[in-house]
């Protein structure tokens, strides 16, 4: 068997794959050739260490190697001569001889969270912004994220050469943002990295042993994200929310992949540890003073987790919190969201009349999940008829399987217990 | 050898699955997974995917300028295409077997459905020594 490093030392290999990126980009500026270097320098620590050990400075060996790999893929090129000179002119002047790749200025800090913001630029579409985020900033090879999406490695390959075809042909050189573009530019990278959470969250079936944890990278590049801007309080919100929500990740199926709605869940299975440390998290960004849709869902998230069961849940403060929400972000899912929150304080009748009132909204009246929540309303209600059609409807409309699996059983155990009290056995 | 593995139902035939009692749904979505499972254990299993109903389906062909035309929805279909298994097995004959054992996957009441599994040849590149001359 092929020694591996054990999971602390790859997360820590991962953790320098951005910092060695950035040291190699102050120098040779051409972000795909120095992105490839870095991900061959990885590839050959992650074969070389687990023998030979760890250097005594990871970073400084990653440099060496990375450099290395950079200078023979120049060399080797046909169009030698073109890189080059393309490489020398990069480079200003006064720089070409004076900076050693791994003397970390006082820009460093800037200069790795500029990576998160090339990674989710916005030329790039979301599938190509996850996929890169993953290799340049996550340190993930192709073929784990490939894996991670269920993908052949070749396809990942060709999209992430393309995501950075598509960057250089925008004219991103490196680097070139200015704080006022870093700040109009951080909600599209904490977009993207709520969505490599949510990817993980959901996704089913593939062969686990091999899968990377895509939530499990997601909050570990967000901790990162913290490290680089503290006072952030809306990167703290994202990772407090990633935290909170992950805590339940064990309750939320059953042995066989099945989906266990939150009010079922057993809730000594939730993960205490990570939901003290999201608490902590949340608390510190709410004392910054600027609230955030990050941390006001985070907020509903922590409710959630504090309760000893759906009862017990404070649904009034959720409410409240949702139609804080909407006050940064009006969205139809929100709405939905709102209306469960008020079926929960109001009674189901006062939430089925902000279902009537969402229907008509265009982005929402054919999503299967408002089919589901007026199922469920109807089933509280005691109106089991209505409420089997639109579980059944939610079931047919749905494209995830165990939410499909999970709908259909619904209607079908409501359907059995009707079928039961209309003709009861004789026997 | 690879073979796709086809489960064409008839609209309105037996895999009205939504209709069926909790205990039989709950039967036969673990017959699929243990199925898939144990194909994926034997190293045969390439790809499986359950597709969403054709109720959403639509038929796209390209106009003059190659831009799409769709068509549809087809509430009326007589047939449609409920999902796939794509499997990498020695012989023919493995992929009949693993068609069968598909089949008989169980329906209302336990018993087997016995759906028609269409099964076809997935073609491959030229082999390695090809030559156009040869």
């Amino acid at each position: 068997m092929i020694p591996r490093l054990d999971n602390s030392a790859q997360d820590r290999l991962r953790d320098l794959a951005p910092k060695v990126l950035g040291a190699l980009l102050r120098r040779y500026r051409d972000f795909g050739g120095c992105e490839d270097a870095v991900q061959e320098a990885l590839i050959a620590a992650a074969m070389q260490w687990p023998t030979q050990g760890v250097p005594d400075n990871p970073k400084g060996w990653l440099i060496t190697v990375a450099t290395r790999r950079l200078t023979d893929q120049i060399r080797s090129d046909t169009a030698r001569r073109l890189r080059e000179q393309l490489v020398v002119s990069l480079i200003p002047a006064d720089e070409q001889i004076a900076l050693a790749a791994d003397a970390a200025g006082v820009n460093e800090r800037d200069e790795t969270l500029d990576l998160y913001f090339m990674c989710c630029h916005p030329a790039l579409s979301a599938a190509s912004q996850v996929a890169l985020t993953l290799r340049v900033v996550g340190g993930l090879t192709t073929g784990e994220i490939a894996r991670a999406f269920l993908v052949p490695e070749a396809t990942m390959a060709q999209r992430l050469t393309r995501a950075k075809l598509t960057i250089k042909s925008a004219g991103a050189a490196f680097p070139e943002l200015t704080p006022a573009d870093r700040a109009a530019r951080l909600p599209v990278v904490l977009k993207v990295l709520y969505l490599i959470f949510s990817e993980g969250y959901t996704a089913s079936g593939g062969d686990q042993l091999y899968r990377v944890d895509v939530s499990a990278e997601a909050i570990r590049v967000a901790r990162l994200l913290v490290r680089l801007l503290p006072d952030d309080p809306e990167v703290g919100g994202l990772l407090a929310l990633m935290l909170l929500t992950d805590a339940r990740r064990a309750a939320r199926t059953g042995p066989n992949g099945e989906l266990i709605p939150l009010d079922q869940q057993v809730r000594s299975n939730w993960d205490r540890t990570r939901i003290l440390e999201g608490e902590r998290i949340l608390q510190r960004a709410l004392s910054r003073g600027t609230t955030g849709p990050y941390q006001i869902q985070a907020a509903i998230a922590a409710l959630h987790d504090q309760a000893e069961n759906s009862e017990a849940t404070d649904w009034v403060e959720i409410l409240s919190l949702y139609e804080l929400l909407l006050r940064f972000n009006d969205s139809p899912m929100v709405r939905l969201s709102q209306a469960i929150a008020l079926a929960m304080v109001e009674g189901p009748t006062a939430g089925l009349v902000a279902l009537d009132e969402l229907a008509v909204d265009p982005r929402i009246s054919t999503h299967h999940r408002l089919d589901a929540a007026r199922a469920h309303l109807l089933e509280r209600a005691g109106q089991h008829a209505e409420a089997i059609r639109y579980y059944r409807r939610a079931a047919q409309r749905t494209i995830s399987t165990p939410e499909q699996n999970y709908l259909l059983l619904h209607a079908a155990r409501l359907s059995d217990s009707l079928a039961g009290a209309r003709c009861p056995p004789t026997t | 050898m690879k073979y796709i593995l086809m489960m064409n139902t008839p609209a309105g035939g037996p895999y009205q699955i939504a209709s069926w009692p909790a205990q039989d749904i709950k039967a036969h979505i673990a017959f699929m997974m243990k199925f898939a499972k144990k194909l994926s254990a034997a190293g045969e299993l390439v790809a499986a995917e359950g597709l969403s109903g054709p109720d959403q389906a639509k038929r796209v062909r390209a106009d003059a300028s190659g831009a799409p035309i769709t068509d549809g929805v087809f509430p009326e279909t007589k047939e449609f295409l409920a999902g796939y298994w794509i499997v990498d097995v020695e012989s023919p004959e493995r992929a009949y077997a693993i068609a069968a054992e598909a089949s008989a996957a169980p329906g209302p009441g336990g018993r087997p459905l016995n759906l028609a599994i269409e099964v076809r040849q997935v073609m491959t590149g030229p082999p390695t020594d090809w030559t156009p001359d040869a």
